[in-house]
């Protein structure tokens, strides 16, 4: 190659860039960007034109359910939709009626409520009793859909039937049958809440279920420091009159050695008396207390 | 059989200096780069993810290769004349229709084997990447030589595919043995369909027509047993067995066909 036609390259190569920085300068492609679109919505009929790509399929699937969650909920928009959450897993599932992983972590995305999710408990459990219909021995399906009434129905008769269902299955772990009890007895006490996380951390087959399990056990440690350090602030008000205006009160008057953190090792606020999670703690933002059993 | 082995060796030898092995450097790229990318843009399901891409990406890369050399194995030495030089040496025309099969048979065993170890070496990688709490959730190893049988049954769908397009290369365009080769390899997907079409029509001629479509033409969903070992489910060895076979006397019933055709072309 002449030194002529590597000039010529570079020259055409620089040009390709710049007119490239030019146009991203100036906005971008005129058309506005493209909305969220799912073309075929059809389980049956994406089962069809997969041919023998269907796992495959089913993985592009998911990986979009995941963007669309995360990006829905990572969005600044007020606005934010997660419409396309259902029909993506419903495809996934559709297609590989064995992802396993997609019943489980979509059931939990839909049950999130809003801002973070699009607070679908039904969708979650209709999501997961199609997995059960396609895995009769899957015990854990049954204990998530119990998980779902307990945690975002609030309804713990169900949620204790359901566990109870699961308790029944021959390779089901020892303690469904007293987590059955105790929800039933119980249900709605943060110590309840605490029994069920805590067996979902230990029996979670997943790393990621399990870390979403300990989160969530750090979420009820964490309401449970808000309750004494709010205890601390009423009993400041009533001994000194007023609310303390920041942690630097309390520590002064010496009811605190310092000022208390989390159990992800962010500080706890205090504004004007009210004691709050810190938005940008990993606990953030804590999920809504059950209600006790009625 | 010598001659036959003569023809194919140098259909392989065409192939690879066509470098049609470059599509093992794809290969390869696609699964690192995947590998690499789909634990940031999932949650979970790593593996299956690399496993579902892995087995896909060797059916299809060998698919390319059967249909687009398939269609060009006769067609090419017609065109570029050279056919006459060939049948005017010992070589029977059977025998130059088999040693063509069998050639473009060997590169995609190379292809397939080849793409095979870069799969189970990228596989090998990541259960390195886990640890064992995680491991231990998986249906199967990572490196499960269960998923050997569902490439095994890729290849003899592979192998179909290219005496498809032997077939229709013995009498058509390369244009046209193109469309109809994957024309019937997307049908052999709908074989399932065309069995129950009775309960989707009225008229009982449709669904004998229908019927007799689904015995005919070549059921290639028969070959797809991804799903069952990338989720470890069991596969009996009755069903690798039947497939298989079922493969062979498709292969043979083509192949036939293509003799037949070709012993009748006249080519001065």
């Amino acid at each position: 190659m002449t030194w002529r036609a590597v000039l010529l390259f570079a020259i055409l190569i620089g040009s390709v860039v710049g007119l490239q920085a030019l146009h991203e300068r100036q906005g971008g492609p005129l058309a506005a960007p493209a909305a969220n679109v799912l073309y075929v919505r059809s389980p049956e009929a994406m089962a069809r034109l997969a041919l023998s790509y269907d796992t495959l399929l089913a993985d592009i699937y998911w990986i979009r359910a995941v963007q669309h969650f995360g990006g829905s909920r990572l969005s600044t928009d007020s606005n934010r939709q997660f419409d396309l959450l259902y029909p993506l897993l419903d495809l996934a599932t559709s297609l590989d009626p064995r992802f396993d992983v997609a019943y489980y972590f979509g059931s939990i995305f839909l049950a999130e409520p809003p801002p973070g999710g699009p607070g679908r408990p039904d969708l979650a459990i209709a999501l997961l009793e199609k997995g059960l219909r396609a895995q009769p021995d899957k015990w854990e399906f049954v204990q998530s859909i119990g998980f779902v009434h307990y945690w975002w129905l609030e309804d713990y008769e169900q949620a204790a039937a359901w566990f109870r269902r699961a308790a029944a299955f021959p390779n089901a772990p020892f303690w469904m049958a007293p987590l059955a009890a105790t929800t039933l007895a119980e249900g709605g006490n943060r110590q309840s809440s605490r029994l069920l996380w805590q067996q979902i951390a230990r029996s979670a087959e997943d790393e990621r279920f399990r870390n979403e399990a300990l989160r969530r056990l750090r979420q009820l440690d964490a309401m449970d420091q808000l309750d004494r350090l709010r205890a601390i602030a009423a009993l400041f008000r009533e001994r000194h009159g007023s609310w303390p205006a920041g942690w630097g009160d309390v520590i002064r008057a010496g009811y605190l050695p310092g000022t208390p953190v989390d159990p992800t090792g962010a500080p706890y606020r205090l504004e004007s008396g009210v004691v709050t999670l810190d938005r940008e703690s990993r606990l953030s933002p804590l999920p809504r207390e059950p209600q006790r059993i009625r | 059989m010598r001659v036959i082995s003569h023809v194919a060796v140098n259909v392989f030898k065409e192939s690879v200096r066509d470098k049609v092995l470059y599509s093992l450097v794809g290969f390869a790229t696609l699964l690192i780069a995947a590998s690499y990318l789909i634990g940031q843009l999932t949650a979970g399901q790593d593996v299956k993810i690399i496993k579902d891409l892995g087995l896909a990406a060797i059916a299809t890369f060998g698919l390319l290769i059967a249909v687009f050399i398939g269609i060009g194995l006769v067609w090419k030495e017609v065109d570029r004349r050279s056919i006459y030089s060939l049948l005017a040496k010992p070589i029977r025309r059977h025998e130059f229709i088999v040693g063509k099969y069998v050639g473009l048979a060997l590169t995609l065993l190379v292809n397939v084997a080849m793409m095979t170890v870069a799969f189970y070496a990228v596989l090998a990688y990541l259960n390195t990447q886990f640890p064992e709490t995680v491991r231990a959730g998986w249906p199967a190893p990572a490196t499960d030589p269960g998923m050997l049988r569902a490439i095994a049954l890729i290849f003899i769908e592979l192998l179909l595919v290219t005496a498809i397009a032997l077939f229709f290369s013995t009498f058509s365009s390369p244009f046209l043995s193109a469309a109809l080769t994957v024309g019937l390899w997307v049908i052999g997907h709908f074989n399932t369909d065309l069995r129950n079409f009775e309960s989707v029509v009225e008229s009982a001629s449709g669904a004998y027509l229908a019927r007799g479509l689904y015995y005919l033409l070549p059921n290639f969903a028969a070959f797809d047993i991804k799903t069952q070992v990338v989720h470890a489910l069991p596969v009996p060895p009755s069903y690798l067995v039947t497939t298989t076979a079922y493969g062979l006397a498709y292969i043979a019933l083509l192949l036939s066909a293509a003799v037949v055709i070709f012993e009748r072309r006249d080519f001065k």
